[in-house]
């Protein structure tokens, strides 16, 4: 190696060799080449695991049931029965240390999610008894008049 | 904010999570690495084919390529959303994306052109170094630069006339094996947009080599224009110097460096004709294919190409960035002057066909049925706007000139012939 | 040293240099095997069972931690109306985050439309979200290995790995993918992986009230969604693009894009 002419590819050789060094020190262990292999399961293992982790907000009907019995099973007989305790009040994961922090939300906007009519032969939605919120009472929260457990006027 | 809704304007059924992602930083991005392939291919032309009119600029372009190179990688850094993430590109490479062995070929790239400046410059470092060292008082700027030369000759001090003909050799091979990697280089950056097959402008198999083509156009006519102002000053300084009776600060005359200047002004602008013929017939060739062959995508990209971007497309990047200085060249007697305005408008052209690429892809929606109009952030309000906005594209399009300015006191473009 | 060597050896070196200890690891027996035998996650929409309420939305958007404000989503529901003079009229304002509740649709900067009641012809609501496509757009063009798909076929974003570039929101043909407001790195919906491998539903299916959204395994031939999928007749979204999504639809339309 008395040719000079190879003194740039020492330079090169070192960076090379830096940049290996690096790798081994930055990039984890369980980094590499998994099942699904190199062009789709090129990855973190230890990420799966992360994201099973991570926390569960929506707890279902039975978690309620728990407290609230009553409640959960007067929705259960009526119209809206099919509809989850937490769509409307919000997720029940933190609620029974911090009762405050679960608003209970009343607003038109919610019910109109369904019960404002559209009128779409090609689903479902036209067949939801529905209004037009421009002209049905629009100063007026629905829950006013209506009970969102036993939403049919007849039963109130 | 989300990112990109601070640029964004949606219009028509627009699906929610689509902004324009990818925004004036990606513009530049192929710009500036076209500009670096540009530049090394035309100092090829001199070492690799022996054009030996094109010496002096030869050397200008290598040096230039060299200070565009850290450039290339700057609107990634300003564009990537995780910057301080970046090398992680090197560290687990998905050689199945094309940015990631972009990194590879980049970093081979730069360690070509580093190799083939140190063989330009070996000469000059180690005359230099013996020439300070003979000196009985240096200054400490002088101290500083013997010393840096001293780093900078790797311990190669051999100036026989056999390890000055090894330089020459290995100056040629390095050029010769960059050329591919240049064009590789820049193919991989058409090849970023043309493999996206999600989207439908810029899914072609032409797209590398479009991208190759205006690469070379844009960074000849950057060497042209470069090369012309330094020509100019330096015209400026032996004038001045005249005036100031000096007359022995330089060898060469005003008048003898006007005549070199215009030869190789004129020599140059030959090989930006025949790229730039190239580039407008792929470019052009693209668009008649997919209006003849009028696929799903095409009734919404006709309403972008033809309608949105008519004035873009049609009245900047062909018009004035095309046919333009296709005929500023073409018309008989090119001067210099003609020559300059040529390539700056060439420049501007390929600057907006990446812009047409980069933001006429994002213009459209993925739902086919709604667009998305780009509004440059002129006044930065907080970091997004400012990385990629007016004042980001500046910041990129000015560091090459600075870092040119200091590169060319450690490796002078103009190293007198005569003198030696 | 004569020149021939030394371009070979400079090849070599280069080469040598370009190819990191990585790349070799593409060799790997484990690759052989096949992915996890027993579970392939698949999902299942019901076209005409959705009504276009967006609890789906809010409730993926509060279980995933996506701001509510932010104008992105993992999940979302077009409304498609067609006119008896052949035009189509889709909109999905914020993703439906709160819902359809007006005959206006959305056209964004360019206002808002009414459509003459007398002359729709169809009006339906198709719900969106991740495909977990069996080849992946998104995963192949990540360019340093930060979005991958699981043994179990769910494409997950690694948030520690991520150096945002955006090149897998370029490259999915379905516009599911968006930068996290929060934390700055590409993020879309992954069937609520931390609930489906505890048994559970993803927050939209459950969410849903009227049994448009149903997740489901393709490997349990006594699953439900898994027998509807083999047994009626289901489309998938842009299927031209090669991706093999694993999103299924009943009632889909031509002009659903």
């Amino acid at each position: 190696m008395k040719n000079h002419i190879w003194r740039p590819l020492l330079v090169v050789i070192a960076l090379v060799l830096a940049i290996l060094i690096v790798r081994a020190i930055v990039v984890p262990d369980d980094f590499g080449v998994h099942e699904a292999g190199y062009m789709y399961g090129w990855y973190r293992e230890g990420n799966i695991e992360e994201w099973k982790d991570f926390k569960v907000k929506y707890q279902g009907s039975a978690y309620c049931a728990g407290c609230h019995v009553d409640k959960v099973e007067d929705r259960e007989r009526s119209r809206h029965g099919f509809i989850e305790c937490e769509n409307c009040h919000g997720p029940a994961i933190d609620h029974p240390e911090d009762p405050p922090a679960l608003n209970i939300d009343t607003s038109r906007e919610l019910c109109i999610r369904c019960h404002s009519w559209l009128p779409y032969p090609t689903s479902d939605r036209s067949s939801i008894p529905g209004i037009d919120p421009a002209t049905h009472n629009p100063d007026m929260e629905c829950v006013m008049c209506h009970d969102p457990h036993h939403p049919n006027l007849e039963d109130m | 904010m989300v990112h990109g809704e601070a640029w964004t304007v949606k219009e028509f059924f627009v699906l929610p999570n689509e902004y324009i992602y990818w925004s004036i930083q990606i513009v530049l991005y192929p710009f500036m690495t076209g500009l670096v392939a540009g530049a090394f291919v035309l100092s090829s032309l001199y070492h690799v084919f022996g054009v030996e009119k094109l010496k002096d600029i030869a050397r200008f372009s290598l040096v230039f390529s060299f200070a565009l190179l850290p450039v290339a990688m700057m609107p990634l850094m300003l564009h990537l959303q995780q910057p301080l993430r970046g090398t992680y590109v090197m560290l687990t490479p998905h050689f199945t994306s094309a940015i990631s062995a972009f990194g590879i070929v980049f970093m081979t790239y730069a360690c070509i052109v580093a190799s083939e400046l140190w063989f330009v410059y070996r000469q000059h470092f180690v005359e230099t170094v013996h020439v300070l060292r003979d000196k009985p008082q240096r200054s400490s700027g002088e101290t500083l630069r013997m010393n840096l030369y001293s780093a900078l000759t790797l311990g190669a001090w051999d100036l026989s006339d056999k390890a000055l003909h090894r330089d020459h050799k290995a100056v040629t091979w390095l050029a010769g094996l960059g050329i591919p990697i240049a064009c590789f280089l820049h193919g991989y950056a058409g090849f970023i947009f043309g493999s996206v097959k999600a989207n439908a402008l810029w899914m072609t198999p032409l797209m590398p080599v479009i991208f190759i083509m205006s690469a070379v156009v844009s960074g000849i006519a950057l060497c042209i224009v470069c090369y012309i102002v330094t020509m100019e000053i330096r015209k400026w300084r032996i004038k001045r110097a005249w005036r100031k009776k000096h007359p022995g600060a330089c060898s060469l005359t005003a008048e003898e460096l006007r005549g070199v200047q215009a030869f190789e002004v004129k020599m140059t602008s030959r090989y930006l004709l025949i790229f730039m013929v190239l580039a407008v017939v792929l470019e052009l060739l693209d668009i008649i294919f997919r209006g003849y062959t009028a696929v799903k995508s095409w009734d919404i990209l006709r309403e972008v190409i033809y309608g949105i971007d008519f004035t873009k497309i049609f009245v900047l990047q062909y018009g004035i960035g095309n046919l333009l200085p296709l005929v500023l060249l073409l018309l008989p007697g090119l001067t210099v002057r003609r020559a300059a305005i040529a390539s700056m408008l060439v420049l501007f052209g390929v600057f907006m066909m990446r812009w047409n690429v980069v933001i006429g892809g994002q213009a459209f929606s993925l739902t086919f049925s709604g667009f998305m109009h780009y509004h440059l952030p002129i006044i930065p309000h907080n970091m997004e706007t400012f990385k990629e906005g007016l004042t980001g594209a500046l910041l990129v399009m000015g560091t090459p000139f600075a870092l040119f300015y200091f590169l060319n006191k450690i490796f002078p473009v103009f190293i007198d012939e005569k003198a030696r | 040293m004569k020149r021939r060597d030394f371009l070979r050896q400079t090849a070599i070196a280069v080469a040598g240099a370009a190819i990191p200890l990585s790349a070799l690891e593409i060799i790997d027996p484990r690759e052989l095997l096949a992915a996890r035998p027993d579970l392939r996650w698949i999902f299942l929409v019901d076209t005409y069972k959705c009504v276009g309420c967006g609890m789906c939305v809010q409730a993926c958007k509060k279980e995933n931690e996506i701001p509510l404000e932010a104008n992105v989503t993992r999940t979302w529901v077009e409304r498609y109306v067609i006119t008896s003079d052949g035009q189509v009229h889709a909109d999905s304002p914020k993703g439906a985050l709160n819902g359809f509740t007006t005959q206006k649709i959305d056209l964004n900067a360019a206002g808002e439309r009414k459509i003459d009641e007398g002359q729709i012809e169809q009006g339906f609501f198709v719900p969106k979200l991740c495909n977990q496509c069996e080849n992946p757009p998104c995963v192949q063009v990540c360019p340093v290995g930060a979005t991958y798909k699981t043994p179990d076929g769910i494409v997950l974003v690694d948030r520690k790995w991520c150096i945002g570039c955006g090149y897998c929101i370029m490259g999915c043909p379905y516009g599911v993918r968006f930068f996290h407001p929060e934390y700055h790195v590409a993020e879309k919906c992954n069937f609520c992986y931390h609930r489906i491998h505890k048994g559970m539903q993803t927050a939209c299916a459950f969410a849903c009230p009227f049994g448009a959204r149903e997740i489901g395994n393709l490997k349990d031939p006594n699953d439900p969604v898994t027998h509807t999928v083999m047994t009626q007749r289901v489309g998938v979204l842009k299927d031209e693009f090669g991706t093999k999504p694993q999103v299924f639809y009943i009632g889909l339309n031509k002009e659903v894009r």
